[in-house]
């Protein structure tokens, strides 16, 4: 299930809905991203998401079908906001069901690790000093390069 | 020999792009003899100069994406596609 909107999502809902009545799970992990304070030394008051609608939602499902082929897991929920946040909004919702914690843990991590690099989301932030678009981090292509060298292990 | 002489896409200009070329997107009907490519696309496009130019030119970081899927500047572009120009992600 992958998801786009506006308005706040109650993630403790989401993971019961996620396990709801499937007796093979013994697994559940989840991810939250949130709104920091400061960003790149400069104070944030208020951060911008913007998607590519139709492109946004195929490039989560096809995240969430790679996941599912390279972990033993039964169910992933993704959620993402878009629109104006503030400081301490959450930004992003991962939930992941499997029978045990270690393909639950690796599958989400593995889709926030893609979702940063391959999702059509763009972040701009007002700051004490001004507007402006967050850079994308070569610490994110890393984190995402990490997973094709561990398939090749 | 196929007709390349019209061509006409739907361009999407996101985010820094967008505000640069004071944008969202627009239509473009584009004539060129050789089979179109995004690569050409984009050449086409940085031949208008000012913000085009900037925002096109090589050291910047720039995606394309043809008919929601990520394409390659060799990818050619056929009549009717959907091209969306937009820089490095940054959600999550």
């Amino acid at each position: 299930m992958v998801r786009v909107q506006h308005e706040a999502f109650d993630a403790g809902l989401e993971l019961a809905k996620l396990r709801e009545g499937d007796r093979r799970v013994g697994a559940v992990a989840a991810f939250i991203g949130t709104v920091r304070d400061v960003n790149d030394d400069a104070s944030v008051r208020t951060l911008t998401l913007e998607h590519y609608p139709g492109m946004t939602e195929k490039a989560l499902s096809a995240i969430v079908d790679e996941a599912k082929q390279r972990f033993d897991v039964y169910e992933i929920a993704v959620i993402h906001r878009v629109g104006e946040l503030a400081p301490t909004d959450p930004i992003v919702f991962v939930g992941v069901t499997s029978a045990h914690r270690g393909a639950a843990f690796d599958a989400c991590r593995f889709v926030m690790d893609y979702l940063k690099t391959r999702a059509p989301f763009w972040k701009k932030e007002l700051t004490s000093q001004g507007e402006r678009w967050v850079e994308a981090r070569a610490s994110d292509d890393a984190a995402a390069t990490s997973w094709e060298r561990s398939v090749d292990r | 020999m196929r007709d390349h002489s019209s061509v006409t896409v739907r361009l999407v200009y996101l985010a820094r792009l967008r505000e640069a070329f004071a944008s969202a997107g627009e239509s473009l009907a584009w004539t060129r003899e050789d089979e179109p490519t995004v690569a050409k696309l984009l050449d086409a496009l940085r031949e208008r100069g000012g913000a085009f130019r900037n925002e096109l030119s090589t050291g910047r970081a720039v995606r394309v994406a043809v008919n929601h899927a990520v394409a390659r500047p060799d990818d050619v572009v056929r009549d009717g596609d959907e091209v969306a120009l937009f820089p490095p992600v940054t959600g999550g």
